[in-house]
């Protein structure tokens, strides 16, 4: 009897404290789209004026203001797209090397890996910084930018491509090939079909990481190679009404990360865990 | 793309990697295991290259007198007084002492949390799924974006989202609580749990989803209520989840540069990226900005020694 009514007690509470907590966590993104779409003056009141109307001008003024978002978006989308696939490059070959045909001391070569992760990005910025600007004169340039997130993105890359190509039967592989099945038709009907959700997940944590960096777009940029985060800085100038246009350049710029992210929760899960889950 | 920098020579590698070999046999297949090490070589290149040789920089520069200022005397040696300056400036040791206690409490915080919130959602109910995706939501906001909002829609004194409830609900003279300038470091911390908790909980919940839910049946059945299964059974078999939940979410808190620009910009809440920041890019000295990037290497190689015990545990586990 007792634990009947416990269990009833479970199916009320757990449901009504789950939803409680999830609407306190998504509150401040509905709170930042709603602001995006109040007018300016309607945006920074005392008390939030709620039922305001809604207009998308404040989106519009983005792309169209004098110092208008799209060429930031524009070295965003180039800077975490080809500094993830240079990762997958240098990934997945290292991690074929670690997982399929290891070599000696495997696990050392992972841990140093693992080990330029834990070394904070900040402690390397200045050599990087006079480097930039001083010995190759490149200052605000994206090509500086993509190896950074590069090496940024290739210690957490090797650890999840290797944890996915572990899987790759090596006794069927060795079958295979003394069978005489080429190279090509190993990795195609082998390894690709067990890679190949590493890739995606690979990929999907990289890219949101390199979208995300901000602190070497700002120091190492300045015009021309400026981000969508370091955009979002420039928004906040207070002698006008600026929290509308703000909370329209914050939630733009989340909008890529919200859908891949939604769109793939599984696969964000693994490359979260480094592929520990999968 | 694998196999065309390694051609698989197949019997020259034992299967069982750990496998102790007699020396000779590195020798003889020394060819061998550079073909096998091919690989792995652009990437160890690329990331020493790009990530070490920086640090290497920054300790000589670390015991070089070198600003940038337009009246500063020339670069020269300076021995260890950069050093000197950082240990002795209270300004730094602040700085030092509210990166530890940020991420102790944002780490701590966030993993309890976590772990309660990945219990609940274990548990079919209706809409669990879009619970789950409301929870995931915060990590997805661009960190700055997200730190710029907190600072200036939520926390404002005046015009943010909390005052104006505040004051909805009665509290008198809401419109000047002002959280950012007299808790900033709290105020970086909610934001930092808000967005840090969903990370550590996906990880946690997928650890309890890879839980046996014949052993927890099994323990039911044998009269063991819900707090000695979750004792017992639960908790054991997500303690390595919550380790890595833990080691990943330090490594990434400890680096919080974000949180600290957008919402206070340092102000009484400086941590040591910011510190580093300040030092060489507003004040432009250069070597003292170093001897903080070398005090962080050092603390973070401590940080990291005993991280790296936690992770090492998943792959022995897998081997």
């Amino acid at each position: 009897m007792r634990t009947w009514n416990r269990r009833r007690v479970a199916k009320i509470v757990i449901p009504l404290a789950a939803w409680l907590i999830g609407i306190i966590f998504v509150i401040p993104i509905l709170y930042m789209v709603l602001t995006s779409l109040h007018a300016p003056q309607d945006a920074q009141t005392y008390p939030p004026s709620w039922g305001a109307p809604l207009t998308l001008d404040n989106y519009a003024g983005l792309f169209s203001s004098a110092n208008p978002i799209t060429p930031a978006l524009i070295n965003s989308v180039i800077t975490s797209m080809i500094s993830t696939l240079l990762v997958l490059a240098l990934a997945i070959p290292a991690a074929y090397a670690l997982a399929i045909k290891p070599v000696r001391r495997w696990s050392d070569t992972m841990f140093f890996f693992l080990s330029t992760k834990m070394l904070p990005m900040v402690a390397g910025i200045l050599p990087l910084y006079l480097f930039t600007t001083k010995v190759i004169n490149m200052p605000d340039n994206v090509i500086i930018l993509i190896l950074i997130y590069t090496a940024m993105n290739l210690p957490i890359a090797v650890w999840m491509m290797r944890s996915f190509l572990v899987e790759v039967p090596t006794a069927i592989i060795e079958a295979a090939s003394i069978d005489g099945a080429s190279t090509f038709r190993i990795l195609t009907r082998i390894v690709a079909p067990i890679a190949m959700p590493g890739v995606a997940a690979t990929s999907l944590i990289c890219f949101i990481f390199a979208w995300n960096e901000q602190l070497y777009a700002k120091v190492l940029t300045s015009v021309a190679a400026q981000t969508g985060p370091v955009y979002v800085n420039t928004l906040i100038q207070t002698e006008h009404a600026y929290l509308a246009e703000l909370a329209a350049g914050a939630t733009l710029i989340s909008l890529p990360v919200l859908i891949a992210g939604f769109a793939a929760q599984d696969k964000l899960v693994q490359g979260l865990s480094l592929g520990a889950v999968k | 793309m694998a196999a065309v920098t390694a051609p698989p020579p197949a019997a020259a590698e034992p299967t069982e990697p750990t496998a102790a070999r007699p020396p000779t046999a590195y020798k003889k297949w020394g060819r061998e295991s550079w073909k096998l090490r091919a690989p792995l070589l652009p990437a160890l290149i690329f990331l020493i290259v790009v990530t070490q040789l920086p640090f290497v920089a920054t300790l000589v520069m670390s015991f070089m007198s070198w600003s940038a200022q337009p009246d500063a005397p020339e670069r020269s040696f300076a021995g260890f007084d950069n050093f000197k300056t950082v240990f002795t400036t209270p300004a730094y040791r602040t700085a030092v002492l509210n990166t530890i206690e940020m991420t102790v409490v944002v780490v701590g915080v966030s993993a309890l949390l976590a772990l309660g919130i990945a219990l609940l959602l274990n548990h079919a109910f209706i809409g669990r799924g879009l619970v789950r995706t409301m929870m995931i939501a915060p990590f997805l906001i661009v960190p700055i974006a997200a730190a710029v909002f907190w600072g200036n829609g939520i926390l404002m004194t005046g015009f943010g989202l909390v005052d104006g409830v505040l004051g909805q609900l009665g509290v008198p003279d809401a419109q000047n609580i002002a959280f950012l300038t007299d808790h900033p470091k709290l105020a970086i911390e909610i934001e930092l749990i808000w967005q840090w908790t969903p990370f550590m909980m996906l990880i946690l919940l997928a650890g309890l989803q890879s839980q046996d839910p014949e052993v927890l049946e099994a323990a039911s059945i044998d009269g063991c209520n819900g707090w000695q299964t979750f004792v017992h059974m639960t908790l054991p078999h997500v303690r390595r989840y919550l380790e890595l939940s833990i080691v990943l979410g330090t490594i990434f808190i400890v680096q919080n540069f974000d949180s600290v620009l957008g919402m206070t910009g340092g102000l009484n809440s400086t941590n040591v990226p910011f510190a580093v920041y300040e030092t060489f890019y507003s004040a432009k000295d250069y070597g003292v900005a170093s001897a903080l990037g070398v005090v962080v290497v050092i603390g973070s190689l401590i940080v990291a020694t005993f991280a790296l015990r936690v992770v090492s545990s998943l792959l022995e586990e897998e081997s």
